[in-house]
This record gives structure tokens, sequence and C-alpha cells, in this order.
């Protein structure tokens, strides 16, 4: 009994001591191999009368549960410090830099197409499109500014040497009213559009580019007035600058293809040297700005696109896009917007996850 | 159009300030652009009293004045001028007035060692005037202390932009009236000035081209003195900013900006027989009075005498029978011309003037006898003469228009309510007069009045647009609809999945240098080449969005940036059959610099390649909803590409989707960008259109049993394209295998010379019931066999 007892402990001893899982798996080996003294002991069981099994089975299971334990926890133990050695030689210097993927970005004044596409869809509007290239027909004839008219010869305009098969002009379009003419035949009346693009004229200095952006809007319908022409301009630019203090001015003007013809001027103040849109032009501190032209679309450009005056009649206006763009967030040079460079791009570009929604506001701050 | 406040006022009775004035011209319509006060100009200038003068004690030249500034003790002052005396009085600019002439400051000083406190200052040095001769000398009852600027009454002077349909304000007197209308004064009657005509005209008038001239008429004036003309009428002419030339012709400026009408005076000696309007000849040349000689063609209305035109008419008068010094016999010429006809002679010439500016636009065909009378009067009290009887050859156009106006449509149309009686005084005070039955006659000056809605402007502007109030437009029931057309949707999705792959969206200009242009073109097509460009680099319209994106990335290289990652959408602009613009919207992509940069993990900084171009193309068309898996990879990207390193994705065999690749060093060069630089480009246009799509989406039938993978690997010809092999391996059997990947691709030990290994990972999926040994067996031999039609032999 002794032998046992004492080469149990000796065992539990060893187990106890060892560092290594290969030293623990002797001492399994030692006590509870084959071969092992514990397996052995059992192994005379059976030769045993049932009396002398029943005295020294007890001694020698307890002895083979006590030393099974036993290695059971030190290896549990001796594996937990291996794994905390090789987690050790694992660490890494996470002050490294990372692998970055490159950040893109949406131009400003497609962020800004969208907002207005936005905007406008809520009033009812659709996104209409015309061609760049035009003839001088839909760009001034059917607009009211026929050959000898003065105003032509302020629109600056880019010509081409060619001709339409019928013997018109062909030049890039100078606003983009010719997509008024082109939805009305296409469309007749009622109808409510907004046409943003690109338009051209021969016009470079520090606020003027040869090509820039405008958006061109057009009601017409049965009972439309001044005042809703002013709503309108009022509530885009409040949904627009997400503020409700914007005061517009409308001054009496003149275009050849709306009767009256109106000049919007909205308030504005100058803070930290930006304008800053919103407040009445006349409170102190505050100024008026030009900010589109607009008016009752003229009868004759109705007739021309095919609609009956006696009938129909609306508003049409247009604003430059590339000018309320940095109005509203912050840009100072029209000349940069098209010069592709990168860190303008990525200062004031916009994430891909800025589309506007109305839920969310139509705007993106910084 | 410029004019000093004096000068309304001449017109104007009005007791309203400046700034009143100014919100009445914003609110009307007559837009200010500028306001100038002298006045501001001349603070600190005062009128003063020479007390005594000596000798400066170190300088011949210099005198030491004592003056009486009208306060305070008299100042001590230095002046250089030979007409300083004691007694006289002057203009004193006081330590810290501003000289207007040099913006000098001045302060207290010693000049030669004695102590002065300001300078008497000379005409030129206020910007009175070119006199520098001496100091000013003020009449002894001069004020002495007042301020100059208020001795001197300058006047401010206001800027308004009159716009193109109102030539009846391109005068001060139009002006008024306009204001007048807007209760910002009364309008005075127009002074006629009194001379008495005598003996019929000696020169025969003629038009010959009732046309483009329908009445031309004239008067001569005999024995006149033309030279400088008065102060008043050159402060006038400056505060206009009209150069002061001389009397005669001074005069008929003051006729034009103070009445809108063109006027002109012929030296008579100069002139030989009749002076008739008529066409000019082709190739008939006229000296002008800014001393370029025109070449005129018969589309032109001229004035000319027997001998020579002396007149391109209505624009600029000639410089041989333009009057001088030594001019006494005069004729005057006032007429009126076809407006279009002026204008289209103007452009063809390229010949602008004030006087065109009002023809082309339309003066007031009413206004000739007046404005005839009203210059002459001038002529004869300041440069003298006795004037002929009037001459008249045609007549000017004399239909009035009557328009039947509906006074309700001012609100209907302006949206304001306008009391009738209101609208009546408003029309009549503009000149209109309103008959029975609200029958509008309008003035012969208001050419732009065309119908009733030009009324309801003329009532609602002069009402004032302020009192329009905001009225929202009529709403659809509901929750607004959609609006964006499909072609809307794909440009927004994909300008947006473009910057999520890290691309920076640009917009670059339309048009290109021509060569770059040239360098894109498709085909044999022509660019579109503009005409009258801005500058030879924005003369082209683009064939491809391309160049103008290298040429961004060029410019981000030469800055210093390490890469450029830029798309833009946009159009390409060709021509359609029928000869008109054909534009193809277009997604470019250019890839710059380093895809990487070096780096502790990756090493060496790399550059992009093809496949990055191919991977954002296929990436981009999945996203527009291309059918991306039936798509071919096939070659003939264009000429700018790398030949071998360049394709283009296409939908069947003839609708190319894009085309991708690395820039071809010819196009690099070309471009002097430096490479490699990967580029693609989506044709939006050609991607097809989602049919019938709807809201649900097909049932989730995942497959019952899991799908094995094999691998194979061919020894394949070098020529062969993997995605060939990839597709017969494909077609072995099309039920059960279901994606074929290549992920090896070697050459070298172990593979013949000529031929390459490609190894593919082959996804099969079983049906109804699990592969067993024979199935797999028998896909495999299909495989191989396959693979073996194009030369493909299973490596052992």
């Amino acid at each position: 009994m002794t032998d046992i007892t004492s080469q149990t402990q000796a065992a539990l001893a060893a187990i106890g001591a060892a560092t290594s899982l290969e030293t623990l798996e002797e001492q399994r080996l030692d006590a509870l191999g084959k071969k092992g003294w514990v397996s052995l002991a059992l192994k005379t069981l059976g030769g045993m009368s049932p009396e002398e099994r029943t005295a020294a089975a007890p001694a020698i299971q307890s002895a083979r549960a006590a030393i099974a334990d036993a290695l059971d926890i030190r290896k549990a133990a001796l594996e937990a410090a291996e794994l905390e050695a090789r987690l050790a030689r694992e660490t890494l210097d996470l002050t490294l830099p990372a692998a970055a993927s490159p950040k893109g970005s949406v131009h400003p004044v497609s962020q800004v197409m969208d907002e207005l596409a936005e905007i406008f869809a809520d009033l009812g509007f659709a996104v209409a499109t015309g061609p760049e290239i035009e003839d001088d027909w839909h760009n001034f004839t059917a607009l009211n500014m026929d050959e000898t008219h003065p105003a032509r010869a302020m629109h600056d305009t880019f010509y081409f040497p060619d001709k339409t098969s019928d013997g018109k002009d062909i030049l890039l379009r100078t606003h983009t009213s010719p997509v008024q003419i082109r939805s009305m035949l296409d469309q007749g009346a009622p109808i409510r559009i907004i046409a943003p693009g690109r338009v051209y004229r021969s016009d470079s200095d520090a606020t003027h580019t040869p090509m820039f952006h405008q958006v061109e809007g057009l009601v017409i319908d049965r009972d439309i007035h001044l005042g809703h022409l002013k709503w309108t301009l009022e509530t885009f630019f409040k949904a627009f600058f997400e503020r409700e203090d914007i005061v517009l001015r409308l001054r009496p003007s003149y275009f050849p293809f709306t009767e009256p013809s109106v000049e919007v001027d909205v308030g504005y103040s100058t803070e930290g040297g930006r304008r800053v849109v919103g407040g009445h032009g006349d409170a102190p501190g505050h100024a008026w700005m030009e900010i589109g032209g607009s008016g009752m679309v003229n009868a004759r450009v109705l007739e021309f696109a095919g609609v009956d005056p006696a009938e129909y009649q609306g508003f049409a206006f247009g604003l430059g896009i590339d000018r309320i763009a940095m109005l509203k967030y912050g840009m100072n040079d029209l000349r940069a917007f098209f010069d592709g460079d990168g860190r303008w791009l990525a200062h004031y570009g916009f994430s891909p996850f800025d589309q506007p929604t109305l839920s969310a506001g139509v705007g993106a701050k910084a | 159009m410029k004019f000093a406040l004096t000068w309304l006022k001449d017109h104007l009775e009005t007791s309203a300030t400046v700034a009143e004035i100014c919100d009445g011209l914003n609110a009307i319509g007559l837009e200010v652009e500028g306001v100038e006060d002298p006045a501001e100009k001349l603070a600190g200038f005062r009128v003063a009293h020479v007390l005594t003068a000596a000798r400066h004690p170190d300088a011949d030249k210099l005198q030491v004045l004592t003056v009486d500034t009208g306060e305070g003790d008299p100042l001590q002052v230095v002046c250089g001028a030979p007409n300083a005396r004691a007694g006289m009085k002057g203009v004193l600019g006081l330590p810290g007035a501003v000289v207007p002439a040099n913006g000098m400051v001045l302060k207290k000083s010693a000049i030669r060692g004695v102590e002065s406190n300001g300078m008497m200052c000379s005409v030129r040095e206020l910007e009175l005037g070119e006199d520098h001769d001496g100091i000013i000398e003020l009449p002894a009852d001069a004020p002495v202390g007042k301020s100059f600027a208020d001795y001197h009454g300058s006047s401010p002077v206001i800027e308004v932009a009159v716009t193109p349909n109102r030539p009846d304000c391109m005068g001060v007197y139009g002006i008024a009236r306009d204001l007048a209308a807007k209760g910002l004064g009364t309008l005075k009657p127009i002074a006629m000035p009194a001379f008495s005509a005598a003996g019929a005209c000696p020169v025969e008038i003629r038009t010959d081209d009732p046309e483009g001239c329908p009445a031309f008429y004239g008067r001569v004036i005999t024995g006149v003195t033309n030279g400088a003309s008065p102060d008043w009428l050159q402060a006038r002419l400056k505060s206009a900013g009209q150069r002061p030339i001389s009397l005669l012709v001074d005069l008929t400026n003051y006729l034009m900006l103070g009445y809108g009408r063109p006027a002109h005076v012929y030296d008579l000696a100069k002139l030989q027989g009749a002076m008739a309007a008529r066409r000019a000849v082709d190739g008939e040349q006229c000296e002008a009075l800014n001393e370029k000689t025109y070449t005129l063609d018969a589309s032109m209305t001229v004035i000319a005498d027997e001998v020579q035109v002396h007149d391109i008419a209505g624009i600029m008068g000639g410089q041989h029978s333009g009057v001088s010094e030594t001019t006494t016999d005069v004729l005057l010429e006032i007429a009126y011309f076809d407006p279009a006809r002026i204008g289209a002679t103007g452009r063809k010439l390229g010949l602008s003037s004030d006087a065109r500016t009002r023809f082309e636009r339309g003066v007031d065909p009413a206004f000739l006898d007046q404005g005839l009378d009203l210059l002459t009067g001038l002529i004869v009290e300041l440069a003298g003469g006795s004037p002929s009887e009037v001459v008249r050859a045609g007549s000017p156009p004399s239909d009035t228009k009557v328009i039947p106006f509906d006074p309700g449509l001012t609100l209907r149309l302006g949206g304001v309510e306008v009391p009738e009686a209101e609208q009546q005084r408003i029309l009549e005070s503009l000149g209109f007069s309103v008959g029975e039955g609200w029958r509008v006659t309008c003035p012969l000056r208001r050419h732009d009045i065309e119908g009733p809605a030009d009324l309801v402007e003329e009532v609602v502007r002069i009402h004032g647009l302020d009192t329009v109030a905001s009225v929202a437009l009529p709403r659809a029931e509901g929750v607004a609809r959609p609006t964006a057309t499909p072609q809307q949707k794909l440009e927004r999705g994909l300008r947006r999945a473009a910057a999520a792959s890290g691309l920076n969206e640009a917009i670059t200009w339309s048009f290109l240098p021509e060569w770059a242009a040239q360098h894109f073109a498709t085909g044999n097509e022509p660019p579109w080449v503009l005409a009258n460009p801005i500058s030879e680099d924005l003369k082209a319209m683009r064939p491809a969005l391309l160049p103008g994106l290298l040429m961004a990335a060029k410019r981000n290289g030469d800055r210093g940036a390490a890469s450029s990652r830029l798309f833009e959408i946009g159009r390409r602009y060709f021509r359609a059959a029928d000869g008109l613009s054909d534009e193809k919207p277009t997604l470019g992509i250019v890839l710059a610099g380093e895809k990487t940069q070096r780096g502790w993990q990756a090493g060496k900084a790399q550059a992009f390649d093809a496949y990055d171009a191919k991977a954002l193309a296929l990436q981009l068309l999945d996203a527009a909803g291309a059918p991306v898996a039936n798509l071919m990879v096939m070659g003939e990207a264009g000429p700018q590409f790398h030949p071998g390193q360049s394709g283009t994705l296409r939908l069947g065999p003839k609708t190319v989707l894009a085309r991708f690749g690395m820039v071809h060093p010819a196009t690099l060069k070309a471009f002097d960008v430096d490479g490699p630089i990967a580029a693609v480009e989506l044709f939006l246009d050609a991607i097809p259109a989602k049919k019938g799509a709807a809201f649900a989406r097909p049932g989730f039938t995942p497959p019952a049993l899991q799908a094995v993978t094999r691998d194979f690997a061919f020894l394949v010809p070098e020529a062969l394209a993997a995605g060939d092999l990839v597709r017969a391996v494909q077609g072995a059997d099309k039920a059960a295998i279901t994606a074929v990947r290549v992920f090896d691709v070697f050459q070298g030990q172990g593979v013949p010379e000529g031929h390459k290994s490609i190894a593919v990972e082959v996804t099969l999926q079983p049906g109804e019931a699990s592969f067993k040994d024979a199935d797999l067996k028998a896909i495999a031999e299909k495989i191989v066999a396959a693979a073996a039609k194009q030369g493909g032999e299973l490596r052992g």
C-alpha cells in the first residue's frame, strides 16, 4: 500500500514539476502508459481473488484517477503558457502604417446637379437635356432673338464653320434655354422641367470661363404667374441652402425670351471674407447679389415651341450652377473647377455616399 | 450709361436723395452699376484766401504764403505757382487730403527749410481739367473756408446698365421720364432754345435707300466758330465718360447723351454736291473718324456726296468731312436708320460706336425735328452762325401700335393686383395713351412693346416687383413621383460607383487643342472645330474623354502628385448622318503614376497596369447593369492604346461597351506626359437598358448539394488566349460546370519553349444526386478533350 501511495506522491510531484509537454508525456507514459506502473498494477488485479481485488483496487484506481487529473491540469497549464509565449512572439508593431485604399470623390458641380434634381423632383420637375452643339434657331431665333437682335451679339457665341442642311448656323449653346424649346416641342404643355448642363461663351477672365454650367427651369401651365416664379425660386433656395431666411429681390430686366423679365437678387452677408446667403439685402451688414435671370415666357417663344399662348403661360429661369456651388460650398475660383487638380478634387469633392436625399438634407456638410 | 445728378435734375424736378434715386432706378429696371461722388475725392480741399506772399529765402521760384482758411490762424504755405499772389482766392489742400491726380497724401512738411501746411492746387491736380500753368484762381466772392466740392458744385455720377430693349433710356431725359413715372419727381418739359432760321438749306438732301434710311433731315449753319467747349459742357461729357473733342462734336454728343439722339455734323467745305443716303457700292471704302479705313458692300447704307462716302450711316462719320478748328460752315444730319441694317453693318465691319448702339436698338422716330432744333440752338448759342431752314428727305416710321389691353392681365400674368386707375396713370406717365376700352397706343420710341405682356411689364416694374407675393405652385397629390430617366439614373449610379472605387471625378473642357482632338478622332470623322475659338488650346470638340484627363494627369504630375486616378462623365462630340451633333455620353478614366507607393510591406512602388483598367471597366459595367458575364474581350481599342495591352469589352462582336488598357507610348509623348498610364472609356449609350425589371426578384433557390472543385493544368501554345481555354472548358459540360477560374499561368522550367501552362479550378455543381467517381471521371475527360481542341495538353 505504502508503495502505491509513495509512488503516487512521487508521480504527482514529477507531473507538477514538468516544464514541457514532452516531459509531461514521459510522466504519463511512466504511470499510465501500457507499461506504466499504474497500468501494470491494474493488470495485477486480474490475477487476484475477489477479496484481494476488493481490497487492492480502490488504492490503484484512485492513484490512476489522481494522476490522470494531474496530467490534465498540468497539460492545460503548459498549453496555456505555450500559447501565451507564441502570441508574445507574434506581437506586431501596430504603429506601422496599414495599406490605405484610395478615396474617390464626386465633383461639386455633379453634386449640386444631383441636389437640384432632388429638390426640383419634389416640386414635380423632371430633368431634361439637349445637345450642346446647337443650331441658331434653337439657341436664338426660337427664343425671340432673330438674326439682327442686338442681344445675339451680347452672347459671345462660339460658332462652327458648319451649317445645318437647311443653312442654319451651328454653334455651342450659350445657355440652357434651347432645352426649353426642345422640351416643349417634344412634350407640349403643361410642363415642368429643369435642364442642367454645360454652356459656352467666348469669355475668359477671373470670374468667367468659356465653359460653365447652367440650370434652366421651365413651368408652363394655365394659370402660372410671376408670384409662382418667386415662390419657386424662394422655395428652391431655402431647400438648397437649408435656411429659412432666404430673401429674394426681383428687379425688372430684359431677356428677349421672357416678358416680363426679372433679374433675381438674393440677400447675403459677408462672414470671414465669404459671402453667406441669407437675410434681407438691405439689412445692416447685408447686400444683394445677382443670382439668376427669369421671367414669364414670351408668347412668341411659346408659339415657336408649338404651345398656344392663348391657353398656356408660364415662367422660366436660369441659374449658374458653378456659382451657387461656390456660394454654398465656399470655392472662390471658378477656373479651378475645370483643372482636374487632384488636391482640389479631394478638398472640395464629395464622398460617393453623400447622395442628396430630402430626408437627410440635400447638402453635405464638411 | 453714366450721367451726373445735376444733368438728371435738368429734366427731373425732384427732392430725392442720390440713394433714393438709385433705389428707384434699380426698382424700375435701370440697374445701378455704380455711383461715384467726386465730392469724396475733393474732401479736405477748401476755398482759401491768400493774405500775403513773399519770396522764399532759399529758392527763387518758390513763394511763402499766408493763407486764411476761414478758421483759426492763417496757415503758412509754400507755393511754386507763378500766379500765386496776395489777395487772390484759390483752393487749399489741407494736411490729410489726397491729391486726386496722383494719390499723394498731403502733410505738414518743410520745403527748403520753410514750414508748409498744405498745398495750393492747380486744375490738373484736382482732375478738373488739363491746366497746370498755375494754381486755381477763384472769383473774389468765393466764400473762404467753404468746402471746395460744395463750392464747385460737383455732382455725384450714376452709372446705369440700360438693357437693349430700352434705347429710349440711352439718354438722360428718358431716364428722367421713367423716374418721374416711378414717383421720384416731375418730368420737366424740354427747354427748346430760341434761334431764327433763314433761307432754304443750300445742300440738296436725298434718301436713295428708303429701306435703310427712311428719313434724312438736314440743315446748314454758316459762320460757326469751332473750338474747345465751355467748362460746363466738358464737365458733363466727362461725367458721362466721354472725352471732349471740339465744341461741334461735343454738342452732338451732348444731344446723344441727353436725349438718346445721335446726330452728325459735316464740314460743309469738304462736301460736293447733293448728299444722299444710299447703299454702298461693293468695295467702296471710307476712312472713319477712328482713322481706320473700312471696305463696304452693297448691304450697307452710307451717306455720300457726289464724290465719296462721308458717313457709315448710323455708325461712324468719315474722317474727310469731319469738323476741325477751321470749320466755319456745317451741315447737320439727323436721320432715322433701319435698326436691323445698322446692326448687320456694324457686325460685318466689327465697328462699334455709341451711335450704333442707339440706332441698332431703335431711336425715337418722333424726335427728328426736335432733336435737330435742339442741336441747332446749342450750336448757334455757343458757336455762333446762321442756320438755314430744315430740309427733309423721306419720313420716319409713324405707324403707331395700338394694343387692346385687359388690365386684369396684370394680375393673371404679373401676379399682382394694381388698380386700373393706377395702371392707367403708369402707362400715361410713360407716354402711352389709354383710349376707350383699354386700347393702349404706344409711343413710337418704345420699339420693345409688342403685346399685352409688355404692358404688364411696364405696369409691374413701375408699380414695384417687390409687391409681387409668392404663390405656391400647385402640387400633385401625395409623394413626389420619380422623374429621372434611365440614362440619368445610369450616370448618377456610375458616378458614385466610380468615386467609391477610389477615383476622383474631374470636369475638363469640352474643347481641346485641334491636334489633341485629331489624335483621338475615330476613323475618318473630322472633329468639330470652332470658327472663333478663344485660344488654340480650346478649339476642337473632344471625340474622347481621355485627352482632357491625360492633360489633367500631366498637370497633376507636374505639380508633384504621385498619382492621378481621375474620371469624368461627359459627352463626346460626333456628327450624325444629318450633319448635326451626335453627342455620346461617356465615362473616361485615367490612372497615372503610382498605383501603390513603395512601402514597408510591398516594397517598390507599383504602377498601374492593363488589368487595373480591365477590373475597373468590368466593375463599373456591372454597376451599370451590363451583363458582364456575357462580355467578350476583343481587340481594337484604338491606336491611342498599347496594341498588345489593350482591348474592348463587347456584347456580341459589334457592340463595344468599353475600351481599356495601357495608353500608347506615342500618345504619352504627344501629350508630353509620363507613363505608364492606364485608361478606360465606357460608352454609356451602348449599355443595354434593363428590360421589364420589377422590384421583386426571382426566388432564392440555393443548390441542395455542395459543389466540388477540380484543378487542371494544361500546356497550351503561348499564343492561346486564356479566355479561349476557359470558354472551351466551360462548354465541356454546361450542366455540371458552373465556374472556371484561372489560378496560375506559368512559363519557364518544365514548360516547353513556345508554350505556357494554364491552371484552372473548375467548379462542378451536382444536381439531384451527388457525383459518383465515374461521373467525375467522365466530366474530366470531357474537359481534357475540350482543352485539347484548343491545343491544350493536360500536364501530368
